[in-house]
């Protein structure tokens, strides 16, 4: 690979750095013991507990999935802390109350809080470790009957809604990881649209790991009644490390009857560094149900961060007329490894889902696309489109496609589209000859590349996006 | 044409350039005034590509020796980008596929580019949109070209007249034009002869890489230069390009042979 490319794909993560606030972390190790006192500290109800704990044996029997193509070395997961929060503090109500610390790291991170979250119309459920910190909008959301708060208060606070819901969609015994998840999440967000209430404004959520060796365990459980709608943005950022950190979260969504769900995630975890030393595990589930008729689910991710990416934000497409999309950019540099796609898993009548996938390896990444595509029995005139692209920087880098389609019912129409594409030394000296620079050369094509996911994702963190993909590539070129 | 007081564009003296650590050019002599149209002819493999990329800043084509000089500066200095935006035009021989960048916004980028170098306004893109389309009338082109992706699922001819209308945006000092007339149908070399015609001015100059005759037909070289194992071996006037095609390319390169031995 020539040098101008080299320096193209070795910018050093801008987002390294460690606030210093006093954290209240759990002992290492992961036993009964230490889920009961995870649900002690957040004061749970009984139900929660036994719902850790149902998951935790479940967990017990489970074994790590070795069909990702990606490797890395044993996790210890007795290592590990399970429960990380800031030193407790009076609840906050308003933003001057907030650590200046932590509000300078959002400062650094560009997080649209205070002022700006204002200006963008954007409510932020700030998760800092595992316990929110402040949350802003709740009111205003509260007049339309919207709730959007974190998961631990939503337990105290609407103890019905929660358990109605949560482990319907990704139930507790899921995977290994949603397994995990299940017995030892902390915090997360949880969001509740009343029937025929349209979100008057995108629900913004920052993620942040920041206690080092302490496993970060989400939960999100995003419900919308009948008729209902709403745009949820999921931003994430981390602190450079030399230890792998481990993160598995799981997001379940509901949408019943006519309900709309837009779920977006812009993902900048650390990857390691350029040796590949260092960065995040992301084993994240994240599934859709599609419960009522013709509701509709949609993914998006921009993915760019992490060591290691196992993720498959999916639909189930129960109710008829059901409509499931997974949008994707994922985006591998130095020795990062990504095993990513979706499922869309069509059980009712005249469904429909959309998979457009887009992976960019350079340096020496490895980039795989892993779909599923199943048709029920019941399932007459489903109709799936697929197009999964790769586009390869350099000579070291891999890309692969691994798609599975499996269909039960004759009447379904399904469409796979594939294709590899490589910027090379040649793209970038025709770019030069017309006077082009390799910096502004590779944004073009990376970004022309991505144009159809971009466009799916809501104004702001559509610029944000093509901003990451730049930082991620630019670099000090010549 | 040739001009009396013809400013000199270029001037290459011993150019020798390798390729993955083979040599190819092996001392080449070269002078282009302003004004002047060249061919550059030769068989297969005799490094007439080579000098073309070698003189645009490929990195895989590697100055080994010789120097060369445009408009009074250091070529060989400069970074490939830089020799473009000096108004050095390379015309490739096979122009690369650009996925998802469409056409219209990539030649905005090249043109705005150059017009900031040369201290001139750049266009948005409703004012780039009516001046390309100006443009493209004189390639007989369609304008649907603009939003498909560079070059992508472009005919062979098809590449080639947007690499000439790349030119015509550009309006490079010195465009050298890598076997432009080849995928051609003798209507579009027709059009695309027609273009470059226009092109021509006494302050640029062209230079044409080409196997044939037949597109000097339309346009008239004042030079024809013969290039063999990575030499220029014979110049002549365009009289020498008909002679090519009646006799081959052989005998240049024996009577070249014979004269070094005589010389030797």
């Amino acid at each position: 690979m020539s040098t101008v490319l080299q320096n193209l794909v070795n910018q050093p993560y801008k987002h390294g750095f460690v606030t210093e606030i006093e954290s209240d972390v759990a002992p290492k190790g992961l036993n009964e013991d230490t889920i009961r006192l995870i649900s002690i500290k957040k004061t749970e109800p009984q139900w929660l507990l036994d719902f850790r704990l149902e998951a935790y044996r479940h967990w017990l029997e489970m074994d790590e999935p070795k069909w990702p193509n990606v490797h890395y070395p044993k996790i210890d997961f007795q290592s590990i802390s399970y429960y990380s929060a800031p030193k407790a503090k009076p609840k906050l109500s308003s933003m001057d109350e907030v650590d200046p610390e932590l509000l300078r790291t959002f400062e650094k991170l560009g997080v649209p809080m205070n002022e700006r979250a204002v200006l963008a119309g954007v409510a932020v459920d700030v998760i800092f470790d595992s316990v929110s910190v402040a949350t802003t909008y709740k009111e205003k959301l509260a007049e339309v009957g919207i709730i959007f708060c974190s998961i631990s208060e939503a337990v105290h606070k609407h103890p019905e809604l929660v358990r109605k819901y949560l482990g319907t969609v990704v139930p507790a015994g899921d995977n290994y990881y949603a397994a995990l998840n299940s017995a030892v999440f902390t915090d997360g967000s949880f969001c509740f649209i009343p029937k025929g209430v349209k979100c008057p404004m995108d629900l913004s959520t920052y993620f942040r790991i920041n206690t080092q060796d302490s496993g970060q365990f989400e939960r999100t459980l995003i419900v919308a009644e009948e008729g209902a709608s709403v745009s949820y943005l999921e931003g994430c950022t981390a602190p450079k490390f030399d230890t792998n950190q481990l993160h598995a979260a799981v997001v379940e969504l509901v949408a019943l009857d006519r309900a709309d769900i837009k779920y977006s995630t812009v993902q900048n975890w650390y990857a390691g560094d350029e040796n590949g030393v260092g960065g995040i595990y992301n084993f994240v589930t994240k599934r859709g149900l599609c419960k009522g008729v013709d509701s509709r689910i949609s993914w998006t991710q921009v993915e760019t961060g992490s060591a290691i990416t196992w993720k498959y934000p999916s639909c189930v497409l129960l109710g008829d007329n059901s409509i499931g999309e997974f949008y994707s950019v994922a985006l591998t540099n130095n020795y990062q490894q990504a095993d990513t796609g979706t499922k869309m898993i069509h059980i009712g009548k005249n469904t429909r889902s959309t998979i457009v996938s887009k992976g960019i390896s350079a340096g020496r990444s490895n980039n795989s696309y892993r779909g599923l595509v199943k048709i029920g029995a019941k399932a007459d005139g489903a109709r799936n489109y697929s197009q999964c692209d790769s586009m390869l920087i350099g000579d070291r880098c891999g890309a692969n496609t691994f798609p599975y389609i499996q269909v039960n019912n004759n009447t379904a129409v399904v469409e796979h589209e594939a294709s590899t594409s490589k910027i090379g030394e040649d793209q970038l000296f025709y770019f030069a000859q017309r006077g082009i620079g390799a910096e502004e050369a590779v944004s073009m094509i990376i970004n022309g590349f991505c144009k159809t996911v971009f466009q799916q994702l809501p104004m702001e963190f559509a610029v944000e996006a093509t901003k990451l993909l730049g930082l991620k590539l630019e670099g000090s070129v010549g | 044409m040739i001009q009396q007081n013809g400013k000199t564009l270029l001037e290459v003296r011993g150019l020798c350039a390798s390729v993955n650590g083979i040599d190819i050019l092996k001392g080449i002599d070269l002078t282009v005034r302003s004004g002047e149209v060249h061919a550059l002819m030769g068989p297969n493999g005799s490094g007439k590509s080579t000098f073309a990329k070698a003189l645009a800043g490929h990195p895989s084509y590697v100055v080994t020796g010789g120097t060369v000089f445009y408009e009074g500066k250091n070529l060989l200095e400069l970074k490939p980008e830089e020799r473009a935006r000096a108004g050095l035009f390379l015309g490739f021989q096979y122009p690369v596929e650009i996925p998802g960048v469409a056409n219209s916004q990539f030649l905005r980028l090249a043109y705005n580019t150059v017009q900031a170098q040369r201290g001139k306004d750049e266009l948005d893109p409703l004012e780039f949109d009516d001046f390309v389309r100006e443009k493209m009338k004189l390639l007989e082109m369609n304008p649907d070209f603009l939003d498909r992706s560079v070059n992508e699922g472009f005919s062979g001819g098809e590449k080639k007249r947007n690499e000439v209308l790349q030119m015509a945006l550009l309006e490079p000092r010195l465009a050298i034009l890598d076997e432009t007339d080849s995928g051609l149908d003798i209507d579009a070399l027709r059009v695309v002869a027609g273009g470059i015609n226009q092109l021509a001015t006494k302050d640029n100059a062209i230079v044409l890489v080409t196997h044939y005759q037949r597109l000097l037909n339309y346009i008239v070289p004042d030079y024809v230069h013969v290039m063999d194992a990575g030499r220029i071996v014979k110049t002549g006037g365009k009289e020498l390009a008909l002679e090519l095609e009646t006799r081959g390319y052989d005998w240049v390169g024996a009577e070249h042979e014979a004269a070094a031995k005589a010389t030797a």
